[in-house]
């Protein structure tokens, strides 16, 4: 069993590429899934923008990006990481995959905390004259912030999940340390210290998602 | 001001279309208060939100002062609903913004300056009595409150139209009245035109210059609010009226004596002060008992209804009903036996 400093010092670089990995896929995936799910309330039947079309596409894309099984995803995404970071090894490399699996996650959590927002305040706004981009910007996306800070904190959290998994296929972090100490190497104290700042990180990331939700709410 | 010619919608629930307006016209004219009444499902919301197109007519004409709001593009239809006010039963603020934010909502959409937000809200807070409660949010606030920045909010962009959407229907009796008595006030000093749609009849007794009653997609009498009290001829008016807590004579109760008619009055206007009851009892003979009576006070007017048993010979009847009604009092036998 190693020492207590060589532990942490063990620790430190994988923890920092975690946190990397998980800023930016969080970053990229709301990016691409926040606009989604925006489209996807706008368009549905009953929407502000109503399009039969658009929304059944969306949907669609959305449904098939969310069966892959994460790994898979990643195997698959190797082409598009290889053509926007150079390589396919790596913590930036696993960005590209980790973006993409959680962007249609993002799409869905936006969608429902703002199907959330009571329609006669639509409504309301519509009959003040509101364009659709007021409705949305104004309306929609203020009044559906506490849940849509719900739904990141749970989009964080689940990166945090699958950045793990991309560890393991060469991403780095602290799932390519647990993968590789704790499983080919059999030791089970750098494995189950990864998992502790992994459960701490999660924690702390639940905590402070509450208390903004909390603020944010009247 | 508003005319509404023949519109009709349906709306398909479960593969078959529900008629909900089976061809209605209206004429509401500017600065008066129109109230639309109804039963649930009559249809009298869905009219209401044709006005503005929050519900889209499948047929007819609604012309708002001059423009035929159901050809609109959508870019001139945002305009024109600036200048069309609504308020709703659930009031419908934005639980994210503070009273003052809600008012600000409603001039952003209409384009105003920013710097001349913040005096145009105090003037509007002003207004509905809530100046003290700009920097509080909806959840802080009573239903009445709430309904005060609704209405501030709809008046805001200065509109020529206020549509009410059951606006005291989730509010106590008390909160109703003040609501009522701000609308009045309202339609009084800025001469807006007000629709109000209500399954009250005291709302409509107490603010409603003129009335529109609905059944089942259709208007099935219209006119004077005080025409329709005294004289109300569809089914639907009556039952409405009949929930009112004032009634002028319960049938069950009236006394049935042979050769003593029971008839019911109604005065309206020039003929609710004058003596004529009396004047009739000195002229004819008859006897005059009256059972029960009451005289309301309208806006535009004064209505009363009595109801009453008649006593003494047949000529002598007769004659008292005949004098009473050559003064203009409608008069309903009930009773005669």
């Amino acid at each position: 069993m190693g020492d207590l400093t060589g532990l942490v010092g063990l620790l430190a670089a994988p923890t920092l590429e975690t946190l990397y990995m998980v800023f930016f896929s969080t970053l990229f995936a709301t990016v691409l899934g926040f606009p989604l799910g925006i489209i996807l309330v706008v368009t549905e039947k009953g929407g502000i923008l109503e399009n039969e079309y658009v929304y059944r596409v969306l949907d669609g894309v959305v449904n098939v990006l969310r069966s892959f099984p994460f790994i898979i995803l990643m195997i698959v995404l190797f082409p598009l990481s290889r053509l926007v970071v150079g390589t396919t090894i790596g913590t930036t490399a696993s960005i590209v995959p980790l973006a993409i699996a959680a962007a249609p996650f993002v799409a869905r959590v936006v969608e429902s905390a703002l199907k959330e927002v009571d329609h006669g305040l639509v409504e309301a706004a519509v009959s003040m004259g509101s364009s659709p981009k007021e409705i949305i910007f104004k309306v929609l996306v203020p009044e559906a912030l506490p849940s849509l800070v719900l739904g990141q904190t749970l989009t964080v959290i689940n990166i945090i999940g699958y950045s793990a998994m991309a560890g393991a296929i060469g991403g780095g972090g602290l799932g390519d340390l647990a993968v590789r100490y704790g499983f080919h190497r059999f030791q089970t104290d750098v494995l189950i210290a990864a998992v502790i700042v992994i459960i701490v990180m999660v924690q702390m990331i639940q905590g402070a998602g509450n208390a903004l939700a909390r603020r944010v709410s009247h | 001001m508003i005319e509404i010619k023949n519109v009709v919608k349906t709306f398909n629930s479960g593969g078959k279309g529900l008629e909900a307006l089976k061809g209605i016209s209206l004429h509401i004219k500017p600065g008066e208060i129109f109230g639309i009444i109804g039963l649930s499902g009559a249809g009298k919301s869905t009219l209401l939100r044709t006005i503005n197109r929050l519900g889209e007519p499948d047929s007819g004409e609604i012309r708002l002062g001059g423009t035929d709001v159901t050809k609109l593009a959508p870019v001139e239809l945002r305009n024109l609903r600036k200048k069309v006010g609504m308020i709703f039963q659930h009031f419908n603020l934005l639980s994210s913004r503070t009273v003052s934010g809600n008012v600000a909502f409603a001039l952003e959409v209409g384009k105003w300056p920013k710097r001349d937000i913040p005096r145009r809200v105090a003037e509007m807070l002003e207004l509905v009595g809530l100046s003290d409660k700009a920097d509080s949010y909806p959840s802080e606030l009573s239903g009445g409150q709430k309904q005060r920045v609704g209405i501030a909010r709809a008046l805001a962009n200065k509109p020529s139209v206020l549509l009410s959407d059951e606006a005291t229907s989730a509010l106590d009796p008390k909160t109703t009245q003040s609501i009522l008595a701000l609308l009045e006030d309202i339609n009084r000093k800025m001469g807006i035109t007000v629709v109000l749609v209500t399954h009250e009849m005291g709302v409509i007794r107490q603010i409603c210059h003129r009335v529109a009653v609905l059944e089942a997609g259709r208007v099935v009498e219209q006119g004077r609010v005080r025409d329709i009290f005294m004289k109300p001829r569809s089914r639907t008016a009556r039952e409405l009226l009949s929930h009112l807590p004032r009634m002028s004579y319960d049938a069950d109760k009236l006394p049935k004596e042979p050769g003593k008619p029971v008839v019911s009055f109604s005065f309206n206007g020039g003929t609710a002060d004058q003596p004529i009851i009396s004047r009739a009892i000195k002229t004819t003979g008859a006897e005059i008992n009256i059972l029960s009576g009451e005289i309301d006070n309208l806006p535009a007017s004064k209505v009363g209804s009595l109801t009453v048993q008649l006593s003494g010979t047949q000529e002598e009847i007769a004659g008292a009903l005949s004098y009473i009604r050559s003064q203009n009092v409608e008069t309903e036998v009930i009773w005669n036996g």
